[in-house]
């Protein structure tokens, strides 16, 4: 119930700042930075809760984003009947990567090299194969209008990620406190033990790369959404998979703030290193990379376990 | 049907491309297998090598072959460097945090390059880039020859240096049992930091070999990265003679791919291989079985 609260709160000051706000750079901000969220919460539902270090999600996203522009491009069908369409599509190509790798009992660098592998895989068929566009990629047509999920405003599309992002995180409180979640987070600490005491943790593990990944389709068929273009690197180049894992890393691994609180922070940081050096290529990436490198250095729980460790602190505890 | 002198070409041409990956998966199986963390950094630390063996050739006027040992000491000091101060101090063991060190050094890395150089992609011009040697039906670039006895060498001096010296044995022994290691004496933590050195060493042996018939960019290392992994997952993740087989393999693989299924099909054959070996065989074809 707390969480609910919580989470509902959240939304609310978020709803309540993108009415007040009427600078389209700070707009586009919260957009962002909501966007990071939703990867970096989906990333976090596998990887925090269930253990399952994936370098690969862009498979997901790219899944989601093409599913989404092809649906509309090709089929003609409504924006929101192809949101539906490539969320499951997200979906069912986890569960097959998901049933093949699970059942070979891939895990720790294995797995994160097989799901990086099959991103691979799907950036060269895009290239190579014709009803994705090939290198040149897919344009969505500038339809502005609620039916075609594209709005004027940046408030729809706040809206739209907004509800993307509470839905992730209801998935994630739910892991918190429902029977599913105690057996993934079993998993995830002792496979053997959960498997003495009764847990199957291939079907635990399938289900959870599914939920995660359809979290990551959500976010790719937004990014087509906003930007209205897709292509081979940007759907299942390592850009997507990083900022998911960088993010959930970063701001705290199985928490359910963190990720957020890893988005906004990092995403705020490639702001301000683009605005004050972007004229010099590359300087704010460096920057951004040593920042990196600093906080894993000296916060290695995570931003999250920084207001962890202040509370054990103040209680006096563990000195 | 494609007659047996193209065929052929194509076979020299993927075994002399995967002798030089073998050398690259080589510093990437010693770091995982004795380390066991997966160098995110290792395509940035060949594209610091190939620019250094850039600038050796355009500044100074060295010839690649003759800045090797330069470039192998050079690369080594940034490995150990790199390891001692950086990694190990940031990792604090965990795989999630090595994980992001090296990511974000890799980050640091390329945007140097990019802000030193420019995103331009360039090459070198030596006397002999365009000679060539005919083997039996196949005409073959003399410096790819070169860069597979080079490779081999260099892949023959590892091996020698970890199964008959003082060094390659405490490798081994901390590879095998960290804290057994320990208790017998060995500093764990100099041993890390020498087997970074030498896996960023022989991406200076390799970066020496390359350029002469490769180039020099930003990115360039991002090429290599998943092509490097493939090896050392296909011969066994830490197995030394793994990679070597490997890499020619996969070398072989690529070029085959590339005549039968096109240039940007060809490449799925490398990652096809990658998902069977993960799959069926994921202790790889030489590696122990985990």
């Amino acid at each position: 119930m707390k969480d609910l609260a919580a989470i509902a709160a959240f939304a609310a000051v978020v709803g309540g700042l993108t009415l007040g706000i009427d600078s389209g750079v700070w707009l586009t901000f919260i957009m962002m930075a909501l966007y990071a969220s939703l990867l970096a919460q989906s990333w976090n539902i596998l990887g925090g809760y269930g253990g399952q270090f994936s370098f690969g999600h862009a498979l997901f996203f790219g899944t989601g984003a093409y599913v989404q522009a092809i649906v509309q491009l090709t089929l003609g069908w409504n924006a929101w009947l192809a949101l539906i369409c490539a969320v499951a599509a997200a979906a069912c190509v986890a569960a097959f990567v998901g049933a093949l790798t699970f059942r070979y009992g891939l895990k720790g660098s294995y797995f994160a090299l097989v799901t990086l592998a099959f991103a691979e895989v799907f950036r060269i068929l895009a290239v190579s194969v014709d009803f994705t566009g090939g290198g040149v990629g897919l344009m969505l047509p500038l339809r502005e209008s609620f039916g075609n999920m594209q709005f004027g405003s940046r408030r729809g599309y706040i809206g739209l990620v907004l509800g993307f992002v509470v839905a992730a995180m209801l998935a994630t409180s739910w892991l918190r406190h429902s029977r599913f979640g105690a057996q993934l987070q079993a998993v995830r600490d002792n496979e053997d033990a959960a498997r003495a005491i009764g847990v199957n943790p291939w079907s635990v593990k399938l289900a959870a790369i599914t939920l995660s990944a359809a979290f990551m389709g959500a976010g790719g068929a937004f990014y087509v959404q906003v930007f209205q273009y897709i292509d081979p690197g940007l759907a299942f180049g390592p850009v997507s998979s990083v900022e998911a894992l960088v993010a959930a890393i970063v701001g705290g691994m199985g928490t359910l703030w963190g990720p957020l609180l890893g988005a906004a922070v990092l995403h705020l940081l490639a702001e301000l290193t683009r605005n004050l050096f972007g004229q010099l290529p590359g300087l704010n990436m460096i920057i951004y990379g040593s920042v990196l490198v600093l906080i894993v250095m000296f916060v290695p729980r995570g931003l999250s376990g920084v207001g962890l460790s202040v509370r054990q602190a103040m209680r006096g505890r563990r000195g | 049907m494609y007659d047996s002198g193209i065929l052929f070409s194509s076979v020299l041409n993927g075994v002399t491309t995967g002798a030089v990956y073998a050398l690259i998966a080589l510093g990437l199986t010693l770091i995982y297998g004795v380390l066991h963390i997966i160098n995110f950094a290792h395509g940035a630390a060949l594209m610091v090598a190939l620019y250094a063996v850039y600038l050796l050739k355009t500044h100074f006027g060295i010839d690649p072959y003759l800045a090797l040992p330069l470039v192998v000491p050079g690369m080594f000091g940034l490995g150990y460097a790199l390891q001692r101060g950086i990694i190990n101090r940031a990792g604090h063991g965990k795989d999630e945090n090595i994980l992001l060190v090296t990511l974000g050094l890799s980050i640091v890395l390329e945007n140097l390059a990019l802000l030193l150089f420019k995103s331009d992609t360039r090459t070198i011009e030596t006397p002999y880039t365009l000679t060539t040697v005919a083997i039996g039906p196949a005409m073959i670039a003399l410096p790819k020859l070169v860069a597979f006895a080079g490779a081999l060498a260099a892949s023959a001096l590892l091996l020698l240096v970890l199964t008959r010296t003082d060094l390659g044995r405490a490798i081994r022994a901390v590879a095998k049992e960290k804290h057994g290691a320990k208790l017998m004496g060995i500093d764990v933590d100099h041993v890390y930091a020498m087997c970074f050195g030498i896996g960023l060493a022989c991406l200076g042996a390799a970066a020496c070999f390359l350029l002469p018939v490769y180039y020099v960019n930003p990115q360039v290392g991002a090429g290599f990265v998943p092509v490097a992994f493939t090896i050392v997952v296909l011969g066994g993740m830490g197995s030394f003679g793994g990679a070597l087989v490997g890499g020619l393999l996969i070398g072989l693989v690529e070029s085959l791919g590339g005549l039968f299924l096109g240039e940007s099909l060809g490449q799925i054959g490398i990652f096809a291989v990658f998902i069977a070996v993960l799959l069926f065989r994921p202790q790889g074809l030489f590696g122990a079985k985990a």
